[in-house]
């Protein structure tokens, strides 16, 4: 008996999370997931670029790593800046006076230069304050010197000039919330009503699957419309939306499920143990109906991302200037000629994303199978 | 000349996640034109791989190594059955090579009319018309003694019985004559009395049609009058072979031995018939609907147990036998109120009919039931710990996780196995070892009245022995009452004081277990006794 205490009895979730452990793939998926959650979150406040602010000189910037402005983007921003100062512009190499990263400049006109007209080259967005370096004697020659506004945009920037890396991330927030937490909703709501109704059977079954149809028949553009009629236009309601359509699936698979499980023989020994309902559905119809369940859930998170994205296309999902992954994608995909670049970073995200969470869904499946070995 | 088939050192192996598994090490055999050989061994020795192996059925992840020549026209030179490529071997199948399956519920397409099942053979190999297949199948059927074939023809598997599943079976497998049948387990999942039937039916067939047969089972008694010569397999590999008789009479190696020995011993009778009484019941009667209509009125009923009284005492067996459908399954469900039936059930001192679900719950503890299937009655996904011990969870929730723990192992060791494996899952156990957990979840909770359905039918006959003794010896420390429902009298007589057949819901005979055994007085109980000692 003295190894016998030594060795404490395990439940399926304890073997399922060892199982789990060991797999290399959903590991890694889950690490992934972890990685992405984690900069969602934090990372819009370490770009350096607030996903809402428009850089009007920057529109369709592509992805890359160099800094802007470059060197052509200088001289036609100074161009337009000297047709605004109405002054000859023109680009000095170097001088004795300027510091590193600073733009030298020499300007000419047939009047002397008012030096408030170079509050022009800070309104640019390119550069900084202007400062004179050097004056002619009538002051119609003038040599200035502007710091550089150095930007980088690694994904690029949208066409209304904005930082992609922070919109891929700040919708980000959006996506993975409502991919998760709608399917949370609907799995909970689903797997109970589903097991409830298939484990009682009868009259029960009958009316809790009725109203499954009911809802069902619904359309779903009509329900929602029906929601922001009488709650008003927010994020929240449209987890409420989701949720309450996509829990119907669930419901029936589990029910599915349940009718050929609460047949078995394990079942019927429970009941001549005098278990209760709620021990015979937690214990044994719920962890043998899980396969079809984690599976079911691994294909729901991508629907209801997209679903949302339809939903924001609409006007009745996030607005701009908040955004989410299928917002963007759709945008990416408007611009797909021009801008390709435009796609890649919210649908690496987006593949990234649904990739980690059917692994992982996989490997639970399969954590959660003892015959599994 | 050559034999008809001729096994050289068949080899199968499995490739599983832990690597290489060997079904069948090295097995050689022959079988004549118009000989049956017989492959005796538990499940597990390798029986089922080796014929899936000559018909090329193996299970994707399966290899078989060696050879099997096989002579297709009397006369041709031999082929290789295992070297044979897929299409040319499909081409064998069902025409010189057939196959029969244990399982005749799910072999048949429930979707097909059996008619057309055995035409579209028919018509794939010989090229029929489709009315001269059905003419043909009609004539089969008839073969096969399917009573009013013109009209079976048309039914669904659904709506034929077992045994004539198993009829429609042979019929499929004859259909084109083949020179070699081989049939695996064909009686077992059927009533001992249709059994027989179909034993002689596949030997006469095998007798006029010259047809080699290579007949698997467990039973050693069923091969006595139907196979010239046996092999006894075990683990894999042939531990005996020769001459039927030779073999049953003399035989050489210990495992024939435990196999010929493995009838149940015999209860000792002495004390029984004392004790108080435990369960009394007077006029059970249940009666099922058949078809719901809408909003749950019911049609028509199906009357399954008519008025049946039962008595039995402490430490006593009251066996009850019958085919299936004969009701006794449901009588003891509703002894226990897992259905629902009329009449009085008096527990020890009080009177069931009239208690609620919740009432009855506390009560539940004192009787338990086991189950046939040891493999459907277990939930794959609970460690045996957890299954032992569910009913701690309903009946004692007070006690902590380390407690329960500790009466797990207890029990597992009061069934003779070993506690450490009590955090492995069921699929992991053999059906015995399966079946002694079942007993064990029934057990921990001290029950008085046990009912045991069909507890051995899904198990080896050594197995069975064992059970039994375990049965036999947990009732004599416990003083248990056990309803023992079996249609297997050889088992039943074995562990009962008292014996009743039932036949259509009804009792037709009763009595102390050796009289109804030794003198049956009901023409049904004695082809029942027939059946059961006189294979």
């Amino acid at each position: 008996m003295a190894d016998v205490a030594a060795t404490p009895g395990r439940s399926l979730w304890q073997d399922a999370a060892r199982r789990l452990a060991r797999n290399r793939l959903a590991m890694g998926s889950l690490t992934l997931l972890a990685v992405v959650a984690i900069a969602v979150i934090i990372g819009p406040f370490l770009t350096g670029h607030a996903h809402d602010r428009v850089y009007a000189e920057y529109v369709r910037v592509p992805a890359g790593i160099a800094a802007h402005p470059d060197h052509a983007r200088i001289e036609g921003a100074l161009e337009r800046i000297a047709i605004r100062m109405r002054v000859k512009a023109e680009l000095v190499r170097a001088h004795s006076g300027a510091r590193a990263g600073e733009v030298v400049a020499i300007l000419e006109a047939p009047r002397p230069i008012d030096d408030r007209n170079l509050a022009y080259f800070e309104r640019s967005g390119l550069f900084g304050a202007a400062r004179v370096l050097e004056r002619g004697e009538d002051g119609a020659r003038v040599v200035v010197a502007a710091p550089i506004a150095y930007e980088r945009f690694l994904l690029g920037t949208d066409t209304n000039g904005r930082d992609l890396l922070s919109r891929t991330l700040i919708a980000g927030r959006v996506s993975l919330a409502i991919g998760l937490l709608a399917s949370l909703v609907a799995l909970v709501i689903g797997v109970a009503w589903g097991a409830t109704a298939g484990y009682l059977g009868g009259r029960v079954d009958l009316v809790m699957m009725r109203i499954v149809d009911i809802l069902y028949a619904l359309p779903f553009m009509f329900f929602v419309i029906l929601l922001v009629v009488f709650f008003g236009r927010s994020v929240a309601l449209m987890f409420i939306a989701v949720g309450a359509i996509e829990w119907l699936d669930m419901a029936r698979i589990v029910r599915g499920q349940t009718l050929t499980i609460r047949a078995q023989e394990y079942v019927q020994a429970a009941e001549a143990l005098g278990a209760t309902t709620r021990g015979i559905l937690w214990r044994h119809i719920i962890p043998n109906a899980i396969g079809p369940v984690i599976v079911t859930v691994t294909m729901l998170v991508p629907r209801v991302i997209l679903l949302e994205s339809f939903l924001s296309f609409l006007g009745l999902g996030v607005q701009e200037p908040m955004t989410s992954w299928g917002v963007l994608i759709a945008e990416g995909a408007r611009n797909i000629q021009g801008a390709a670049y435009m796609l890649a970073g919210p649908a690496t995200a987006l593949v990234a994303t649904l990739f980690a969470l059917n692994a992982l869904g996989d490997g639970l499946r399969d954590a959660l199978d003892p015959k599994e070995r | 000349m050559a034999p008809l088939l001729s096994v050289r050192d068949l080899a199968v192996t499995f490739e599983t996640g832990d690597g290489a598994v060997a079904a069948v090490r090295g097995l050689s055999l022959d079988v004549e034109r118009g000989e049956t050989v017989a492959i005796v061994g538990e499940s597990g020795s390798g029986k089922s791989q080796t014929a899936l192996a000559v018909m090329g059925l193996l299970a994707a992840n399966g290899s078989a190594q060696g050879s099997a020549q096989f002579i297709v026209e009397s006369g041709a030179a031999p082929v290789d059955l295992l070297a044979l490529p897929a299409r040319d071997l499909n081409r064998l199948r069902g025409r010189r090579l057939s196959m029969i399956f244990q399982e005749p519920m799910t072999s048949l397409d429930p979707l097909t009319r059996v008619g057309q099942q055995i035409g579209a053979s028919l018509r794939h190999h010989q090229g029929m018309t489709r009315d001269a297949a059905r003419d043909r199948a009609v004539s089969l059927l008839d073969r096969v003694r399917i009573r009013r074939p013109a009209e079976r023809v048309d039914a669904y598997p659904h709506e034929l019985s077992g045994g004539e599943r198993q009829r429609v079976m042979i019929a499929l497998a004859i259909a084109n004559g083949p020179a070699l049948l081989i049939a695996d387990e064909p009686t077992t999942a059927l009533d001992v009395t249709t059994q027989a039937g179909i034993l002689d039916l596949i030997a006469e067939l095998q007798r006029d049609l010259g047809m080699g047969l290579l007949f698997i089972t467990h039973d050693l008694t069923l091969v006595r009058r139907r196979a010239g010569r046996v092999v006894v397999m075990r683990g894999g590999k042939a531990v005996e072979r020769g001459a039927t008789a030779d073999v049953l009479e003399m035989p050489k190696h210990d495992y024939t031995r435990t196999l010929l020995a493995a009838e149940p011993r015999r209860k000792d009778r002495s004390r029984a018939g004392v004790g108080p009484v435990v369960v009394e019941a007077r006029g059970i009667d249940v009666r099922f609907p058949v078809r719901r209509g809408w909003l749950g009125r019911s049609a028509r009923k199906v009357h399954a147990v008519c008025g049946v009284d039962i008595d039995i005492r402490r430490g006593e067996t009251l066996g009850v036998v019958g085919e299936s459908g004969s009701g006794k399954s449901t009588l003891g469900r509703a002894l226990l109120r897992l259905v629902p039936g009329s009449g009085l059930v008096r527990f020890e001192d009080r009177e069931l009919a009239a208690l609620t679900r919740a009432e009855l719950r506390p009560l539940r503890r004192s009787m338990q039931l086991v189950f046939q299937d040891p493999f459907g009655s277990l939930s794959p996904r609970m460690t045996v710990g957890r299954i032992v011990t569910e009913g701690l969870l309903v009946h004692e929730p007070q006690l902590s996780e380390v407690e329960r723990d500790r009466r797990a192992a207890a029990a597992l060791e009061s069934v003779a196995l070993d506690a450490a494996l009590r955090n492995r899952y069921p699929h992991e156990f053999s059906g015995g070892q399966r079946q002694r957990i079942a007993i064990a979840r029934a057990m921990i909770l001290r029950p008085r009245l046990v009912v045991l359905d069909e507890p051995t039918s899904a198990l080896d006959r050594t197995v069975q022995a064992t059970i039994v003794d375990l049965l036999v010896r947990l009732q004599r420390e416990h003083g248990l009452a056990y309803l023992f429902i079996s249609h297997d009298l050889a088992v039943v007589r074995a562990i009962s004081d008292r014996i009743m057949v039932m036949r259509g819901g009804e009792v037709v005979e009763e009595g102390a277990a050796d009289d109804v055994v030794a003198r049956p007085r009901e023409a049904y109980t004695q082809a029942l006794v027939k059946a059961a000692f006189e294979p």
